[in-house]
């Protein structure tokens, strides 16, 4: 049994990681903006505070003090709790992510399913929460979500393997130890079989996930006026927003640490220890970040049957080669 | 509009809401569609799904009835009227001058094109001609106008398909030409700057906005290749687009359709090479013809015009002559200012022609001109008074509609946006 | 006993996910709840019905509906389910040797010809 010391810190650091995600969440929709606006050839927010810099909390303290409309016709216990099964997983994911060599909140040696499981709970949030909006938007933008899910899943969950392969592990923090000694020993670039590809069809299934750009198809809003969530408004509106980018940060740092040596620092001879793990786990983590802003600025968007054909039959064909390959290597190798 | 002014209107608009007991069961189903389309084994009943009136996507006010099946589209019916401010009817109460700030509000993103057509009717309907500088000129900022509808429609219609990068791209450039517009008459979307026998005397092209327009031109083919950048080449924007809404040249003769709409389909049709005006037949220039009358075909073709419309600019701006801009005919162009401030004459004829206007001789004309949109023709019936008996205006984006079922007909509701989007639909002149 | 307890001492991993799944829960319904206390309400029959463009509502939004992927949806089910039987064995993949190589070989040969099947067949289009 855990003894007194260890529970008090543990819950220490869940506080804190909790608090560091919200906060996190809150400035990456600034960040967003700001990136979109410089590729815009505008500024982005800059009324609020410095340069914009109270934006978040603006926006958050008007969205808490809005009005929580429930359309009539909507299923009113699911149309509450939708939002909150899309914002909790993605929370609580956060648990076994190792930010640094002293692990995660929670060392649980399968926190790679932990976390397939968790996201795949998500996708009923707004699966439910289109549902039960009783509008015809909303319904057509949970049905994409579910489309959306059978599309990159299959794929996301292959281009895992090869990773799982080379570490021999499902514990996040494993994996990130068994890419020590500089950049060419994370798995994006690993001798004798690097995952590039399987990153590359990572990150897509990653945006696919998040409902992001050039795959933000349940939420269109050319098409589907706001998707699940058009008839959300006040805090339940704030909770799917929190979800989404709650999981993009999530999604960047599993990337991060599959694929890109987690808090392992880029040379061997740069400490990667305690704090210098954070030090250099976040910019790994904003730089995937940053790319799914700027595919967003970039790329229009996908409909959803070719959505349907790139999962099926370019990423997964993919992602099998990767496998055969990467365990073909890997035996030759060993 | 408020829902309850909507409903007492419905009768006179002509459409039939579908109501819920009757609406949306199957056998509404089996009236609208063809018998061997469907297959009555399974159970499925066609969800009705309005997309407008308020809608993002729907460039305005248009409002489309979809019959769907899951996603796929069954029959798109197209409700217009939303924007109908009576624009024909308010023209009869109206003198000849006092129309052109009507015809801006037609569509209203291109209000230099309509001012042209409008006045060119009148024109015609005169018997008058206009001075040489004034051609040029008129040139001019109907091309400048034409450059600014298709950046709008760009723009739009990159931001429906998701690259929303590109619509803040195009309106920068579109806002260095609205600036240009107002130094030459003070209005960015509104102009009024043209006037019957020429255009506005106090909005000259000076040589200020000659170099302004000129550096614009040197800077365009650059940023329309940052344009094709972003989408000519990703394969999404052509997957978007390739083979959506297809059309062949029959059919889009047959509906009726005009402009790069009609273009794009393989139809070389033009109004400003067919019947000319301007100086649009003294300069050089192509018009860009599509093949497979799909969206890609429609958006390649209004890249190109943009690259024609600023060869013609330039060439424009090279030979423009010295000389009045407005005619000087008494009784139907404005005299002087210099004089009316001075001369008593004068300021009673520019007082006659400002209240009462002119009167035009008794008949009729239809007078059509090529706009971003396509053919935009004004049709006037004169009785001898100052007033038009009755003005009629085939606007293009309203005869465009008509072939919208037909091309919406099969693909899904993503690819409803991109319809909307290829029209190049404007409301205010689709309404009227 | 010693089972037991070392089950224990497993489970006891886990604990700190339940607290901060409680901590999220809580997070979740507190902020809604604060949120109901000090929100205006204005509600009217315009107000909450469902957003339908600015029109009334035609018909009602839950209704069958036809899914035209549901064949793709069905694949689906199976092969996730296969994707799962590769992650074991890509843990243990250093310890099982040239056998259990070439059995993974076979079973993803198996999975391809199926998957190959299912595309020759039409499975993965939509009409």
């Amino acid at each position: 049994m855990p003894d007194l010391m260890s529970v008090v810190t543990t819950l220490a650091m869940i506080v804190v990681v909790f608090g560091a995600v919200l906060l996190h969440v809150a400035y990456l929709t600034y960040f967003e903006r700001k990136v979109l606006g410089h590729m815009q050839d505008r500024l982005g927010p800059m009324e609020v505070g410095y340069h914009g810099l109270l934006q978040p909390i603006a926006d958050g303290l008007k969205l808490f003090f809005k009005e929580d409309i429930i359309p009539t016709g909507a299923n009113k216990i699911i149309f509450t709790v939708a939002p909150i099964i899309s914002l909790v997983p993605a929370l609580i994911a956060f648990a076994v992510i190792p930010f640094s060599d002293r692990g995660p909140i929670a060392d649980i040696n399968i926190a790679i399913l932990y976390i397939l499981a968790l996201s795949s709970i998500g996708a009923y949030g707004i699966l439910l929460g289109g549902w039960a909006s009783n509008s015809k938007y909303s319904l057509l933008g949970g049905l994409r979500s579910a489309a959306q899910v059978i599309s990159y899943e299959l794929a996301l969950g292959m281009s895992l393997v090869g990773v799982l392969l080379l570490s021999g592990s499902l514990s996040l923090a494993a994996i990130a130890q068994g890419q020590a000694g500089g950049f060419w020993h994370w798995y994006a670039f690993a001798f004798p079989a690097p995952q590039f590809v399987a990153f590359v069809i990572y990150l897509l299934s990653a945006i696919a996930e998040t409902n992001r750009l050039p795959f933000d198809l349940p939420e269109a809003e050319s098409e589907l006026v706001a998707g699940f969530f058009t008839e959300y408004s006040g805090m339940r509106f704030a909770f799917f927003f929190l979800a989404e980018y709650a999981n993009m940060i999530l999604v960047s740092c599993v990337g991060a640490i599959l694929f890109l040596g987690g808090w392992q620092a880029p040379f061997d001879f740069l400490p990667s220890t305690g704090w210098w793990g954070v030090f250099w786990f976040l910019p790994k983590v904003y730089f995937l970040l940053f790319l799914f802003f700027w595919i967003r600025a970039t790329l229009p968007r996908l409909r959803y049957d070719q959505l349907m054909r790139l999962g099926w039959k370019i990423m997964i064909p993919l992602a099998l080669a990767n496998i055969l390959i990467t365990s073909f290597l890997a035996f030759v190798t060993r | 509009m408020t829902t309850a002014q909507r409903d007492d209107e419905q009768g006179s608009f002509g459409y039939i809401l579908h109501e819920p007991e009757s609406g949306a069961t199957t056998e509404v189903v089996t009236e609208s569609v063809d018998a061997e389309e469907r297959q009555p084994l399974f159970r499925s009943e066609d969800l009705l799904l309005n997309m407008g009136p308020q809608h993002p996507a729907t460039h305005g006010v248009l409002r489309v009835v979809l019959e769907l099946e899951g996603e796929k589209i069954i029959k798109a019916t197209p409700y217009l009227g939303y924007l109908h401010r009576g624009t024909e009817k308010l023209a009869e109460g109206k003198t000849y001058n006092q129309v052109i700030p009507l015809t801006d509000r037609l569509d209203y993103v291109c209000a230099m094109a309509n001012n042209y057509a409008y006045v060119r009717a009148v024109e015609r309907l005169l018997g008058i001609t206009v001075p040489e500088r004034a051609e040029y000129v008129r040139t001019i900022v109907s091309e400048m106008q034409r450059i600014i509808g298709h950046l709008f429609w760009l723009g739009t219609q990159a931001l429906d398909i998701g690259a929303m990068t590109v619509f803040f791209w195009t309106f920068r450039e579109r806002e260095l030409l609205l600036d240009l517009f107002e130094a030459l008459c003070g209005a960015r979307l509104t102009v009024s700057y043209f006037r019957v026998g020429g255009v506005d005397p106090q909005g000259d092209l000076t040589p200020e906005v000659i170099a302004k327009l000129r550096t614009f031109l040197a800077a365009f083919p650059a940023k329309l290749e940052e344009y094709e950048g972003l989408l000519s080449e990703n394969r999404i924007w052509l997957g978007r687009t390739k083979n959506i809404a297809v059309i062949s040249a029959e059919d889009a003769v047959n509906f009726g359709l005009t402009g790069p709409t009609l273009r794009g389909s393989g139809v070389n049709y033009d109004i400003r090479k067919a019947e000319p005006y301007g100086v649009y037949d003294r300069v050089e220039w192509e018009v860009p013809v599509g093949s497979h009358g799909d969206t890609y075909d429609r958006y390649w073709v209004r890249m190109q015009e943009m690259r024609q419309s600023a060869r013609i600019l330039s060439q424009c701006l090279d030979r423009l002559p010295e000389g009045p801009i407005l005619a000087d005919i008494p009784g139907v162009t404005y005299p002087k200012r210099e004089k009316v401030m001075t001369d008593m004459e004068s300021l009673i004829h520019h007082f006659k022609v400002a209240c009462y206007g002119f009167e035009t001789p008794p008949g009729e004309v239809y007078c059509a001109t090529e706009t971003p949109k396509g053919e935009l023709g004004f049709y006037l019936v004169s009785d001898g008074t100052n007033r038009p008996h009755r003005m009629h205006i085939r606007a293009p984006s309203f005869v465009n509609m008509g072939a919208f079922d037909y091309m919406a007909k099969g693909y899904l509701i993503a690819d409803i946006v991109t319809i909307f989007g290829t029209y190049d639909i404007v409301m205010g002149e689709c309404d009227r | 006993m010693e089972t037991i307890a070392s089950s224990v001492e497993y489970l006891s991993r886990y604990y700190p996910i339940v607290v901060f799944g409680l901590l999220a829960a809580a997070f979740g319904l507190g902020t809604l709840l604060i949120s109901y206390f000090v929100q205006p309400r204005e509600d009217n029959a315009e107000k909450l019905s469902p957003y339908e463009c600015g029109s009334e509502p035609v018909s009602d939004a839950r209704m069958p509906f036809p899914v035209r992927y549901y064949v793709i949806a069905m694949l689906f089910v199976i092969f996730d389910i296969e994707v799962i039987f590769l992650y074991p064995w890509a843990i243990v993949f250093d310890r099982i040797g040239l056998i259990g190589f070439m059995e993974m070989v076979i079973f993803i040969a198996l999975f391809v010809l199926a998957f190959v099947y299912a595309w020759r067949k039409g499975a993965l289009e939509w009409e």
